[in-house]
């Protein structure tokens, strides 16, 4: 079930440190919504707000509000564990479980959330997650060798396919492809074409085209200086983005003058 | 000059260029692993030397007068009964402390107890055994009582409960306190350098704390924790001074933790009769010291092989 997500003047803090400052975002289901900016804009810190990933780090808080279908992620008594359960993350760099076969990485979500499931259930749940993240085919035949042995592209679809085994409402990806060659990048593209259909899609990209290519709205974050926080300079359709944007920085990022 | 005239070699035929840092380096390296293995095989060879006629002399001839199996058979079972003991008692306590240290406490209790636990492997063994023969084991008459008469059904605890407390169950705790820093600076080192990439992981698929270290830490740290209880393992097997204190040792062959009687340990019977040795006496006495060198031994392959049996999953690739 695809879940709409409304952030309202959320700042983001590292101890005292103010990296991001005064976001304004409404994400809609079924859709993939691309976040570009230039580095150390704040990207990954406001990603890692969506599912209360931020406050892993210590000193990490936010002031401000999420609000996904309705229920504020961030109220007293929300278990991030929870919001968590919803909304699955793929990292920048591929990080599969390496004490864990491909199949146990896959099941890992699935074993945590408790639910007694049948050994057959479990097995046609982790083949429909590799299919999933278009990785069956290579992996069919080796389901109990260390996920760790696969290529980097091969490992990132293996979290893939364990971040949509527990069917997410919303999956968020860091820059899923900035490690990986432009083959298995088309590849992670399809995919976020196809997982489109049930869930809804944050990336955060570095790559223009790629941006371009997969989503259908586009925030660009910028700063204004060393030590200042990061904002949202514009939100809009990603054809208005790449086309005529509003503002002036966006242009100007967009066709390379500065970032 | 004349360099010019020889033939020129394909590439792949030439030696490759050693560095003269590399040289000393590997010449250092080398030169340190054969002094060990010489040291190794000379205290090795001292033992079996020392230790031939104890074995080829006829029983009667060995102290206690049954042989040499009949002399050491107790010993081997006391050393392994209050070195498995501390083991058991230890690991997971210093596993526990590490993962308290590392993923649960305050940053500043964490420091101070992680300080203090260290502060425990200072301790010289000889206060450790007065401790124990002072402090725990009367304290711990109560519960000989208690388990004498609740567990007594079980081999180990089948009692008469003793009423001074000087065991092999207080020997064994006291080993326990004596390895709990190794062990747990150990498990807190591999626990605390578990990749973050991986606890992240963890927690974005919506583990709980305990979720995230049972996926994360403890699979990645399970190998260190090994080598751990091995380090520990050794100490316990090899400790001299804290068992030679607390017991009387002397009895026969009895996994009665509980009772007056126990065996000693190889290590503190050494030290206790070999100053008043002679003979064939000094050579039983080594030949036991062989046997606690081969159980060590063996001991640390058993460790290695653990280790290695999963090294694919290990990620250390
Ligand atoms: N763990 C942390 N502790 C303190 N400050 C941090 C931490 N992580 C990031 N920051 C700071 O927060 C700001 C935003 O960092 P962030 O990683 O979100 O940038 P980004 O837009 O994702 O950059 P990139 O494109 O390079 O990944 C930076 O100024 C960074 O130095
Ligand atoms: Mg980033």
């Amino acid at each position: 079930m695809a879940k709409r997500i409304e952030v309202s003047d959320l700042s983001i803090y590292y101890n005292n440190f103010l990296a991001v400052e005064g976001v304004n975002i409404s994400i809609e289901p079924r859709s993939i919504t691309a976040i570009i900016g230039p580095s150390g804009c704040g990207k990954s810190t406001f990603l890692r707000t969506l599912n209360r990933m931020h406050e892993v780090i210590p000193g990490g808080r936010v002031e401000g509000k999420v609000v996904m279908d309705g229920q504020d992620l961030y109220g007293e008594d929300v278990d991030p564990v929870d919001v968590r359960r919803q909304i699955g993350m793929v990292f920048q760099r591929p990080n599969p479980f390496p004490t864990m076969s491909i199949y146990g990485n896959v099941a890992a979500g699935i074993r945590l959330n408790n639910t007694k499931m049948k050994k057959s259930d479990l097995d046609d749940l982790v083949e429909r997650s590799l299919k999933g993240a278009n990785l069956w085919n290579e992996v069919k035949d080796r389901l109990d060798r260390p996920g760790a042995g696969l290529s980097g592209g091969q490992q990132q679809r293996l979290c893939i396919a364990r971040a949509i085994a527990i069917e997410p409402d919303v999956l968020l990806m860091d820059e899923p492809a900035s490690a990986l060659d432009p083959i298995s990048t088309l590849a992670i593209e399809d995919l976020m074409h196809e997982l489109k259909e049930r869930f809804t899609i944050v990336i955060v990209t570095h790559n223009m085209q790629q941006a371009a290519r997969v989503s259908e709205s586009t925030g660009f974050f910028n700063l204004n200086g060393i030590g200042q926080p990061g904002r949202l300079i514009e939100f809009n359709s990603t054809e208005k983005i790449f086309g005529n944007p509003d503002v002036k920085a966006t242009e100007d990022y967009i066709s390379g003058r500065f970032g | 000059m004349t360099a010019t005239k020889a033939p020129i070699e394909t590439p792949s035929k030439q030696p490759p260029v050693r560095r003269p840092g590399d040289r000393i380096f590997a010449g250092t390296a080398k030169g340190s692993g054969i002094f060990i293995l010489l040291v190794l095989a000379g205290v090795a060879a001292f033992l079996i030397g020392e230790a031939i006629p104890a074995l080829t002399a006829p029983s009667a001839d060995i102290p206690g007068g049954e042989g040499l199996a009949g002399y050491v058979g107790p010993l081997i079972l006391g050393t392994l009964l209050g070195a498995v003991l501390a083991l058991l008692v230890a690991t997971p306590l210093a596993v526990g402390i590490a993962l308290y240290v590392t993923y649960y406490a305050p940053r500043r209790i964490a420091a101070v107890l992680g300080y203090v636990i260290d502060l425990l492997a200072a301790i010289p063994s000889v206060v450790y055994g007065f401790w124990g023969l002072a402090v725990l084991a009367p304290a711990l008459v109560p519960f000989h009582v208690w388990t004498a008469e609740h567990l007594g059904w079980i081999p180990f605890f089948a009692g008469p409960a003793s009423t001074s407390g000087r065991t092999m169950l207080t020997v064994g705790l006291v080993l326990a306190v004596m390895i709990l820093p190794i062990i747990s600076a150990i498990a807190r080192e591999v626990f605390s350098q578990a990749p973050a990439l991986h606890r992240e992981a963890a927690l974005a698929l919506g583990a709980t704390r305990w979720e995230m270290i049972k996926l994360a830490v403890l699979p990645y740290g399970k190998s260190g924790v090994i080598a751990g209880a091995m380090l520990g393992l050794g100490r316990a097997l090899g400790e001299t001074m804290a068992v030679a204190i607390i017991l009387s040792g002397g009895a026969g062959a009895t996994v009665n933790l509980i009772s007056n009687s126990n065996p000693s340990t190889i290590a503190s019977n050494i030290a206790l009769r070999f100053p008043e040795a002679t003979g064939l006496g000094v050579n039983t006495l080594i030949a036991s010291g062989l046997v606690l060198f081969l159980i060590t031994l063996a001991v640390n392959m058993l460790a290695r092989w653990v280790v290695n049996r999963r090294a694919d999953f290990s990620g250390a690739n």
